[in-house]
Formats: structure tokens, sequence, C-alpha cells
């Protein structure tokens, strides 16, 4: 029964990273075919960092990231907020639901969407409009992970904090927002690394000099896969893991407590 | 300080009318109190009663849905929370876990320059015995060490009236008995008026000068702890305050005595107070006297003892009757106690027994 377990866990844990982690082998791939192993080397990192126009997407990427991580985490904060403290007030329910619909929400869907409503606005596309679009995919999860976290919160200390006199501006500054930081990092991390990933939506709503890096790499690979994509993808892989852990381990975190 | 006050119209704090309802739900209904300058209340009643809601309705936390409260003649019904010179002392502490004991202290000193804040959070480490636990997190001190930076610092901006609600009833027993000594010193000392919420009698007759005892939203009973106990004005209070025994009758007389004379099961019986009607004899279990032979004084009651326990200073004893119904005796361990199956003879002086209403 163990024995067996192991090799059920194996080959699941096979499936889901046997692909990614030949994916990391062939990027130190010394041959310039990517099926044939010609000896280890890191020469197509090389050829990465001398790449310029990936080098620029990969810039634009982490700027969409960061500002559309940030505005998430901001409004999505506010959402919750609103959904836990705002009492009952009408269609309270109703948005708690729309909350969670871009969570399940096909991309093209969302993407489409997002196309015609900027298209409708007469808005240009490019890092704006994708800044927008990336910052409504994050919201969600933002508010889905900060609202937990609100939730879980002993409404006493807030009490207790207004009860020495502390006005409500000043209640929220020094004890519910502390209380809720690591959420809030961890929900700004997650909102970074889903714009970091996103291909479909910012197909949809990306214009020209507005770039990333997801998009860079998939028009490359239509062209043919050479180990310098790998190599990229890697350091992808490398840094979306890296964030993922980091907000696993904020929000598994005993608050500050 | 007397240990009672005579409820006077202006007091310090003054709830009138008071009620709270959540929906359908009344947690607190019509409620009068006066809090006199000074004055320890405690507030008693099983959960559900509407006696924590009260207090939070007095620290601003709740609006009431009727009724006004009045603080030294100003009317702070409208007035939030952080606008009252009132302060709470939390049952779960409350404390904010990502300060240190210190700043949890100076959190609402916020007004004061640095050095006052300083000063004033030293003396209030010291009156709570805690010197030196300034830089600590609360998550690093005991239940008890908890307790008291909890109270320190609901008294850091030395409220008029202080609220607590279950206060030592996260401590385990023997810190308890010891706190509530130390909680009413320091009452006594600060002289500042506290409001106690608690569900244990024992605690509040060790800690109040008056119990407010509350039952389904409404204020029951108010009055020092021997008034409740000897002149409960129900079922209810005369049943939360001790054991007793209630002696269902219907009021025949007065007496020249001015007692009160009651046909019941057991034939003509006398107690103190009035009643119209049907009425309800309390008689606590120590006022009954037990003999083996009937005695001159009082009714004469044979019964059968049906169980003893032996409890060191007193003997507990249940007495069944001629009515079938079982007293409860408490008798001192003195003189030898009759052994359960003797038949003995109970009896009691009338005006140690209180009779009250039968309704309600």
């Amino acid at each position: 029964m163990r024995a067996l377990d192991r090799i059920a866990l194996t080959c699941g844990l096979g499936f889901l990273y046997a692909p990614i982690l030949i994916l990391v082998i062939y990027s130190f791939n010394a041959s310039a075919l990517v099926t044939v192993w010609g000896g280890f080397s890191t020469r197509w990192y090389g050829v990465l960092v001398a790449d310029v126009p990936l080098r620029e997407a990969a810039g634009i990427s982490l700027v969409v990231a960061l500002a559309s991580a940030a505005l998430a985490t901001v409004f999505g904060t506010l959402a919750a907020l609103a959904l836990d403290r705002g009492g009952r007030f009408a269609g309270r329910r109703v948005f708690l639901g729309l909350i969670y619909a871009p969570l399940v929400m096909p991309e093209v869907i969302t993407g489409l969407s997002l196309l015609l409503l900027f298209v409708g606005f007469g808005l240009d596309r490019g890092l704006l409009t994708l800044v927008v679009a990336h910052a409504t995919l994050g919201l969600g999860f933002v508010a889905v992970i900060v609202g937990a976290r609100l939730r879980g919160l002993d409404r006493s200390l807030e009490e207790a904090a207004a009860d020495l006199g502390a006005a409500p501006a000043r209640v929220f500054a020094t004890v519910t927002l502390p209380l809720i930081a690591p959420s809030l990092a961890a929900a700004f991390l997650l909102a970074f690394t889903l714009s970091l990933d996103d291909l479909v939506i910012a197909s949809f709503v990306s214009g020209p000099g507005a770039t990333t890096l997801p998009m860079r790499l998939y028009s490359q690979v239509r062209l043919g896969v050479n180990p310098e994509i790998n190599a990229a993808s890697t350091l992808l892989v490398g840094t979306v893991t890296a964030i993922v852990l980091t907000a696993s381990w904020l929000t598994g975190r005993k608050g500050s407590a | 300080m007397a240990s009672t006050h005579a409820p006077g119209p202006a007091g310090l704090l003054t709830c009138a009318g008071l009620g709270k309802r959540f929906g359908a739900h009344a947690a607190v209904t019509d409620l009068d109190l006066t809090l006199q300058p000074g004055e320890f209340v405690c507030l008693l009643g099983p959960s559900g009663c509407g006696k924590s809601t009260l207090l939070r309705l007095i620290a601003g936390f709740e609006t009431p849905s009727t009724g006004t409260i009045r603080l030294g003649g100003a009317d702070i019904t409208a007035d939030p929370p952080h606008r009252r010179p009132v302060n709470m002392m939390f049952q779960s502490y409350a404390l904010f876990p990502h300060l240190s004991v210190a700043a949890n202290l100076a959190y609402g000193l916020s007004g004061l320059g640095r050095a006052a804040r300083q000063a004033r959070v030293d003396d209030l480490l010291r009156l709570v015995r805690l010197d030196g636990f300034g830089p600590r997190r609360p998550d690093t001190l005991s239940g008890g060490q908890r307790q008291r930076v909890a109270l320190a610092r609901a008294l850091a901006r030395a409220p008029q009236v202080l609220l607590l609600d279950e206060p030592l009833g996260a401590l385990d027993r023997a810190l308890r008995e010891e706190t509530q000594g130390e909680l009413r010193a320091l009452q006594r000392r600060l002289g500042t008026s506290f409001i106690v919420v608690t569900h244990d009698p024992a605690e509040a007759l060790a800690l109040a000068d008056r119990i407010g005892v509350m039952e389904g939203g409404r204020l029951v009973q108010i009055g020092d702890g021997a008034s409740l106990y000897e002149r409960p004005a129900n079922r209810f209070v005369a049943g939360l305050l001790g054991d007793v025994n209630l002696i269902p009758g219907r009021v025949r007389d007065r007496d020249p005595g001015g007692l009160t004379r009651l046909d019941t099961a057991l034939g003509p019986l006398r107690a103190r107070g009035a009643a119209a009607g049907e009425g309800v004899i309390a008689l606590r279990p120590e006022r009954i006297a037990l003999s083996r032979a009937p005695s001159g004084d009082g009714p004469d009651l044979p019964g059968q003892v049906v169980e003893t326990t032996y409890l060191g200073d007193r003997v507990r004893l249940r007495v069944r009757l001629a009515d079938g119904t079982a007293w409860r005796v408490s008798a001192p361990t003195d003189a030898e106690a009759p052994a359960v199956g003797e038949t003995v003879h109970l009896s009691y002086p009338p005006e140690r027994a209180w009779l009250m209403p039968a309704a309600g």
C-alpha cells in the first residue's frame, strides 16, 4: 500500500513537472538543435542577455506587472473591506459573487470583452490598456485573499483602538492595516505573477510598442523553437516559483501575532 | 466609601429607557440604570441576557434603538466610541499583537508629549506590577499578565467609567480569586466607577457595591448583595444567588407581626414580604433548623432524610416532606447529622423567609 502510494505520487508529480524539468535541462544544451543533446553549456543564457528585443519585452512585462499588481491590490483591498465591513448593503451578495467571476472566467472572454471596452472608449491599445486589463484580472484574487484575512481578524482589536480614542482613519492605519499586511503582500505577489504569466489577455489588449515577454516568446516559438527560448522560459519559471513560494509563506504565517 | 449608595436621580452615568433590537430579537429592553461616582456595579446574568450588549451600548459600539445614555449630565447617546470618556476592558483582552506592551499602553495617550507618555506608561506598568515588561510582545506573556496589561491599557486615559466584560473569565480559579481582591482594591484606590459584566454570582458578590441582575434583556433587580440574597424580586434572582427552596401558596392575610400568612401544601406558613393572590416563599437551606423532635418555634414540618452530603463546614441534606417535595437543608457539622431514612422535624424563623409574587 505504501509503495503503491509512492508510485502514484511519483507518476503524478512526474506528469506535472517532467515537461518543465526537460525545458530547464535543455536550456543548458550546447547544441543549437532543441532535440539533440550536445553537452552542458550556458551559451544560450549569453545569447539571451544579448537579445535586445527580448530584454525590452521583459522590461515591459515587469513594468506592467508592478503597476497592475499595485492597482489590483489597492482596489481589491477596498472591495474586500466594503464586502466585509459594509454591513448588509443592498446587492452585497451579488457583489460577493461578482468578485469570484473573473477567477473562473475564460481568459479569451475577459480579453475580448476588455478589447471591446477599450475600443468603445476610443483608447489606444498599449501600456495603459495592458495595465488596466491586468489590474482587472488580479483584483478578484486580491479581494478573495484579503477578504479571508479580514474575516479572520478579531474585531475587538479595532473596537479597542476606537475605545482608546482613535478616529476611524487612525484605527485603520495603526491596527487594521498592520494586521492584514501579510495578506496584502501575498495578494500583491499573486497579482504580479498573474500579470507576468498572462499571454491571452495581453494579446487582445496590447498594442505596438507594448509587447510583453510571454507575447515575445510565443511569437518566437512560432518561428521555431531554439534553446534561447528554453533559457528565457527557465528564468520565467524560476521567478514565478520564487514569488508564489513567498506568497504562500506570507499567507501561511499566522498573521504577525 | 459607603458600601451601598442610594441611587439618586443625578448619577455619573444614567441609562434611561435604553433598548436595543437586532432584527426581531430584543437584546436589551427598556432599561434604566444609574451609576454613582466611584461605584462598583456588577451586571449578572446568564449568557444571552443582554449584559454584554448593555456594556457595548455604553461604550458606543452599538447604537441604541430607544432611550438615552447620559454621562456627567451630557447626552452621549450619539457619540462615537472614540469621543466617549469611558473605556472598556475586553473579554478577549484585545491586546494589539503587533505592538509591545508599552506601545499597547501608550496607544490611547497620543495627546500627551513623549516624556509625559513615557511617564504614564511607567506608572501604569507599576500599577499592575509589570515593571520591566514594557518591551515585551503580548504573546510572550502569561494569561494573568495579559489580563493586567488589558486592565492597565483600559485605565490609561483615566476614564470616568471603566467597563469590564468578564474581566476574570479567562483566568484559572485560584488566580481568579486572587485577582478579584486586587481588582476591588484598585477600584477603591482610583475611585473610578466600574461596571463589570459577569455570569458568576460568587464573583459579583465578592466585587460589587451593587449587583444588577439581568434576564431576557431586562434589569430584573438591582441592589447590594445582601438585599438580592435576602429579598429576591423573583424566582430567577432567588435561584441565581444560591440554593433556595421554593414553596408556592395562596396569600391569606397578615399576622399582627407584619408577616404574611399563606396556605400551602404543607399547611399554613408565614414569611416576610408581600404578594397578592398566588405567592412563592423563598427559603434558603441554611435558615432551616433541623431537629429530631418537634421544636417550639415556627412551623413544625416532619420529613424523611433522603440524602446527606458532608462538605466539611456544612452538611447538605435533602429531606422529603409530607407533600412529596424534597427540601435542601444545610446544617452545621457540630451536631451529629441524621442518617438517610431517619425522620426529622424542620422549622424556620418566618422573618427569614421571603415571599415573592408567583409570576416571573
